[in-house]
């Protein structure tokens, strides 16, 4: 049976592990590579690292981490992070990525996602969505969370899959840093509207957490970081526990 | 020495890294002396069916691969063009292993593409040996091959599927052992072994 999957979020700037409370105040937690070797050893499914470094020098920089992240570790990883071209692209997939999400050139450009699926295929590109609840609508933001778009969650999720998204990393800026769970409603609607798998993102805080996105939000995958990079939750006891209450878990 | 065909697939980078852990140093190559003359031969990828027939072909590596002896492991795509046809592109593929390629038809709400960790049952072979009991492994892909005569793994999305294949010298996985942790490690020791 396919399992859900738990998959640690690394920030990356300037080489090094971050991670900020609703994205601002950045914490210094380790060595990307060496983070990612034990979280694999402990049971994580997937790694995202997200470069959040802002220089010219990124493209070079990115496609160093990915082939030292590739050539250290056994299991799937995806990059993310200012990514805009196909070129950005080639590269990290050259370097060993498995995938890259895109978030803001998707919204800016949004035929960037059919030119990376025709190019390298859906599966290679997970498409990155920040989206806050103002009023009554999802209303979808670029950089980080900082500025609001006239983008709407449900549709545009939609769109990207229309254009050739594998796969949605929604990421609610309301419940994120909060560590009072997972946005469960919108997630559960996206992947009822949606045929691709769904990555949740933005709110975990208890295993209790991970146990209602994968029912009641329908996830396919749940993404953190700051409860795994302090020790908050193991993943290890955290898969145990899944498992226990019924989740499909690779143990 | 270990050959990876080079075709313009994806992911090769992560097979010569996993080979690398296991301490082979592998070719990849398109040359076709090289690929016929090497011990072991990988046949990987992530990619399109047809498109990935049309570059064999365009440099002659589907012939190579036909008529190769030594034991070849074919991942993913690989696996897939292995097969008579592929649903992908309507693809007339290499016709190693008289099986079919199909698109997963969703029954009950299921996801297209497959992601992610799914278990393999039913295996048969050297390629399995040393595993745990139905163990985990890592599938990335929208079509799969049905279960046939040479099937020789099992795995469950929708419906049975042929996880691996196993025709003569000829060795398949649907799944990625390079991304399949310790239990893929071991496939590829256990590849690297025959």
């Amino acid at each position: 049976m396919l399992t859900k999957r738990i998959i640690p979020c690394l920030d990356i700037k300037d080489g090094r592990t971050v991670k900020g409370v609703n994205f601002v105040n950045l914490k210094d937690a380790g060595d990307p590579v060496e983070l990612g070797a034990l979280y694999s050893e402990q049971g994580a499914d997937e790694l995202v690292f997200l470069d959040i470094t802002a220089t010219h020098e990124r493209r070079k920089t990115l496609a160093a981490l990915a082939r030292e992240i590739a050539a250290h570790l056994n299991i799937p990883f995806t990059i993310g992070g200012g990514i805009s071209t196909v070129a950005d692209t080639e590269i990290l997939l050259e370097s060993g990525a498995d995938k890259v999400s895109i978030n803001s050139a998707a919204v800016r450009n949004p035929q960037l996602i059919e030119d990376l699926a025709k190019r390298f295929g859906s599966q290679f590109v997970v498409v990155a969505i920040d989206a806050k609840m103002i009023g009554d609508n999802w209303v979808v933001h670029l950089n980080g969370g900082r500025v609001p778009t006239d983008k709407y969650l449900f549709d545009w999720a939609k769109e990207s899959e229309n254009r050739g998204a594998g796969e949605i990393l929604f990421t609610s800026m309301n419940h994120d840093g909060t560590k009072m769970g997972f946005a469960n409603e919108a997630l559960a609607q996206i992947s009822g509207l949606l045929n691709i798998p769904i990555i949740a993102s933005g709110g975990a805080g208890s295993m209790e957490h991970f146990y209602d996105v994968f029912t009641k939000g329908k996830a396919d995958a749940a993404l953190a970081a700051s409860i795994f990079h302090f020790k908050e939750i193991e993943i290890s006891a955290l898969k145990q526990y899944l498992k226990q209450r019924q989740v499909p878990i690779r143990i | 020495m270990v050959a990876v065909i080079n075709y313009n697939a994806g992911n090769v980078r992560s097979v010569l890294f996993a080979l690398e852990r296991l301490g082979v140093n592998a070719k990849l190559t398109a040359n076709h002396n090289e690929i016929v003359a090497a011990d072991k031969v990988i046949f990987p990828g992530v990619g399109e069916a047809s498109a990935a027939m049309t570059h064999l072909r365009e440099h002659g590596l589907d012939e190579i691969i036909k008529r190769l002896s030594q034991p070849v492991l074919a991942i993913c795509i690989g696996q897939q063009l292995l097969c008579d046809y592929s649903e992908e592109g309507n693809t007339t593929c290499l016709g190693i292993i008289p099986q079919r390629v199909k698109l997963f038809q969703p029954a009950n709400g299921e996801k297209i593409p497959q992601i992610g960790w799914n278990n393999i049952y039913s295996v048969e072979g050297e390629l399995f040996k040393s595993l745990p009991e139905d163990p985990y492994v890592y599938f990335v892909h929208s079509y799969y091959v049905e279960v046939g005569a040479y099937t020789t793994a099992l795995t469950d999305y929708v419906h049975p599927f042929s996880a691996g294949l196993r025709k003569d010298n000829f060795y398949a996985t649907q799944f990625h052992p390079e991304k399949s942790g310790k239990v893929g490690e071991q496939i590829l020791r256990n590849f690297l072994a025959l």
